[in-house]
């Protein structure tokens, strides 16, 4: 069968699938509709938050990124796994103890503030917006790109799709979707990276595949570090940013990571504390079978890549070549004219660009599989894509319905309650989808600095909450700010103000914009210590409440008051 | 009360001091043999990968996942022994 028949097949498969679940685990009360009714178990939670954390990027660009940027590509690795380590031992039992719906709920009962509330809201939101409009224009490239239909028609399908799911089966429908997610974008993950190894160096498994030697006995690391250095490019496995950038961008991706409210909330979904903590180890657990598979993907695609095509006659290139030469994820140009393909790093000599998402997406026939894995890694990528996309989409309505509304009209019913809550899903999904057909030009840029702006805001007043009894509403928010203003604002100028300074001599401390959450975390830090300490400590209830959180006992299902 | 208060003080120290020596190994595999120390550990090999690259991409990984199960462990054993464990 033809590669387009076989993606229909099995895309429509998985979809089928995700609505038959939604239908079947549809939310009726507000606690079902924000926490799944809080019993989730620990397994089917980790496989859920895996599936929120992983997005489209995870699944089809970081290998690519990591093959172009060899040893600096584990920034994104260790940061976006780390996080989970402070998750499962700073945050999660906790806040699952605390038992409420959100981070803002966190927020405005340890700081016995509305406007903390309030202000926490705010971040909530803007961190939920900018990675859900990047997200929504990752589920329309995916689809124009399998499905052969143009972006805005699959940003307009992903949208009906999410739309179904997320408003009307809440928090309970989307977990179960995304356990189901999980399993499809982990099995087309794994699949061609298996073949691929095996082919490449004979073992089956990918993680070892990468420490292994490919023909004629050389080690494959060793091989691309020479094969790479002989073309003119850096070592494969040596850095290229300087030190203190790598330390400061791996420090806000894995704060980030632990700050992010999507993330974070799926943690309430648990029975007990023990649970929560045990969900974060089977999150990563899932997580971490897909980020140390990547690094090896990226380093066979680059080493099939260079070893296929560099050097190489120009009309006697593979097949897989050809084919996506068509979509221009790969470019071959003779500029010199002399019939062979150069591979340079610089620009005028250069006559072969790929496309980062090629190493995951020509993987299939790279390996020469047949056409039911490419339609099988298509319904993975959008798995990846649509799980993270509703994640972040009931944050976005829970924090309207519940943190707004519930906050400022508290004799609201539940049942109204419930339907404001599925109405901004629907308004945040259309909001989103806007986003997705009519990218605003900051979108792309701002989405990877939601992990900044996540740990320079919410990272600290969370943690010194829960081990500062001496933390009070004015510190909290003065840090908050801060933290935040700080981080938007060094962004900003680099990022919009002054393209043109944004290079290394001109950063503060070396560090690039991605990397200066982590000087805004600190910043929130010092500026939270620094006014709690000048103004009066937290009431005696919320002391004793902190007191209470910290004990496991009690915790029972997540309550309404 | 008195008492229970002063468990409870217990308890708390227990768990600091667990996680901390946890997130000092976090730190260590992460910060330090993948970032800070690379290219000392970079000298010595593990098969077909330079040590600290090894950590930087896959190491840590490893290392972090099994940082949470020791967490796991080593909590519900606390709550047990200062019967602050869920039924």
């Amino acid at each position: 069968m033809e590669i387009l028949t076989w993606t229909y097949i099995l895309v429509g498969l998985s979809f089928a699938l995700y609505i038959g679940i939604a239908i079947y685990t549809r939310a009726s009360s507000t606690k079902e509709f924000y926490t799944a009714g809080g019993g989730v178990s620990p397994l089917a939670n980790g496989m859920a938050t895996a599936a929120d954390w992983m997005s489209a990027a995870s699944f089809i660009s970081m290998a690519g990124i990591i093959a172009f940027s060899g040893y600096d590509g584990s920034v994104y690795l260790m940061g976006w796994t780390g996080g989970y380590v402070l998750l499962a031992l700073l945050l999660a039992p906790y806040l699952r103890k605390f038992g409420k719906f959100t981070v803002p709920d966190f927020v405005g009962d340890r700081y016995y503030s509305n406007k903390a509330k309030v202000v926490a809201v705010f971040c909530a939101l803007f961190i939920s917006f900018t990675y859900v409009a990047g997200q929504m224009r990752g589920v329309g490239i995916v689809f124009s790109r399998y499905l052969e239909v143009d972006i805005n028609t699959g940003v307009i399908i992903g949208m009906a799709i999410v739309f179904f799911y997320a408003v009307l089966g809440g928090m309970k429908g989307i977990t179960y979707t995304q356990v189901a997610q999980y399993c499809v974008l982990i099995f087309a993950f794994m699949v061609p990276a298996i073949f691929v190894s095996m082919q490449l160096t004979g073992n089956v498994i990918p993680q070892l595949g990468l420490g292994g030697t490919v023909e004629g006995g050389e080690y494959l690391l060793d091989k691309l570090d020479g094969v790479l250095g002989d073309l003119g490019f850096e070592e494969y496995t040596s850095g290229r940013k300087p030190i203190a950038d790598i330390f400061a961008i791996t420090l806000a991706l894995m704060v980030g990571t632990a700050g992010l409210p999507h993330v974070i909330v799926r943690f309430f979904t648990v029975p007990r504390v023990k649970d929560a903590r045990l969900s974060a180890g089977y999150a990563l657990v899932f997580i971490a079978i897909l980020y140390t598979t990547a690094p090896a993907v990226a380093a066979f695609g680059i080493y099939n890549a260079i070893d296929t095509v560099a050097g190489k006659s120009v009309d006697q290139l593979p097949e897989w070549i050809s084919n996506w030469q068509k979509t221009n994820l790969i470019t071959v140009e003779d500029k010199n004219r002399d019939g062979i393909v150069d591979y340079t790093p610089y620009s005028d000599t250069n006559e072969l660009n790929i496309d980062k998402d090629i190493m995951v997406l020509a993987a299939p026939e790279i390996a020469k599989l047949p056409n039911w894995v490419v339609g099988l890694v298509a319904a993975g990528g959008m798995a990846a894509a649509l799980s993270t996309a509703a994640g972040l989409l009931l944050v976005i309505s829970t924090s309207v319905s519940r943190d707004l509304f519930r906050t400022f009209v508290p004799s609201m019913t539940e049942k109204t309650e419930l339907i404001i809550a599925r109405v901004s899903a629907a308004g945040s999904v259309m909001i989103a989808g806007y986003f997705g057909v009519n990218p605003p030009g900051f979108v792309a840029e701002v989405v990877a600095f939601a992990f900044g702006l996540a740990a320079a805001s919410f990272f600290p007043v969370i943690i010194m909450g829960i081990f500062s009894t001496r933390m009070n509403k004015e510190g909290a928010i003065a840090g908050m700010i801060s933290g935040l203003i700080a981080t938007l604002g060094y962004i900003i100028f680099f990022k919009f103000i002054s393209p043109e300074l944004n290079t290394a001599d001109n950063w503060w401390f070396g560090i690039s914009p991605e990397g200066f959450g982590s000087i805004g975390m600190a910043i929130n830090f010092i500026v939270c210590y620094v006014v709690s300490k000048a103004t009066p400590p937290p009431p005696q209830n919320v002391q004793d409440m902190i007191q209470e959180i910290r004990i496991p006992r009690g915790a029972g299902s997540a309550h309404d008051h | 009360m008195e008492n229970q208060k002063q468990r409870m003080k217990d308890y708390w120290r227990r768990n600091i001091k667990i996680v901390l020596s946890l997130i000092a190994v976090w730190f260590i595999v992460s910060f330090g043999f993948g970032i800070l120390l690379v290219d000392q550990l970079n000298v010595f090999r593990l098969g077909g990968f330079k040590l600290g690259f090894w950590f930087a991409q896959q190491g840590s990984i490893f290392t972090f996942v099994i940082l949470i199960f020791i967490y796991v462990v080593k909590m519900n054993r606390l709550d047990e022994e200062f019967d602050v464990n869920e039924k």
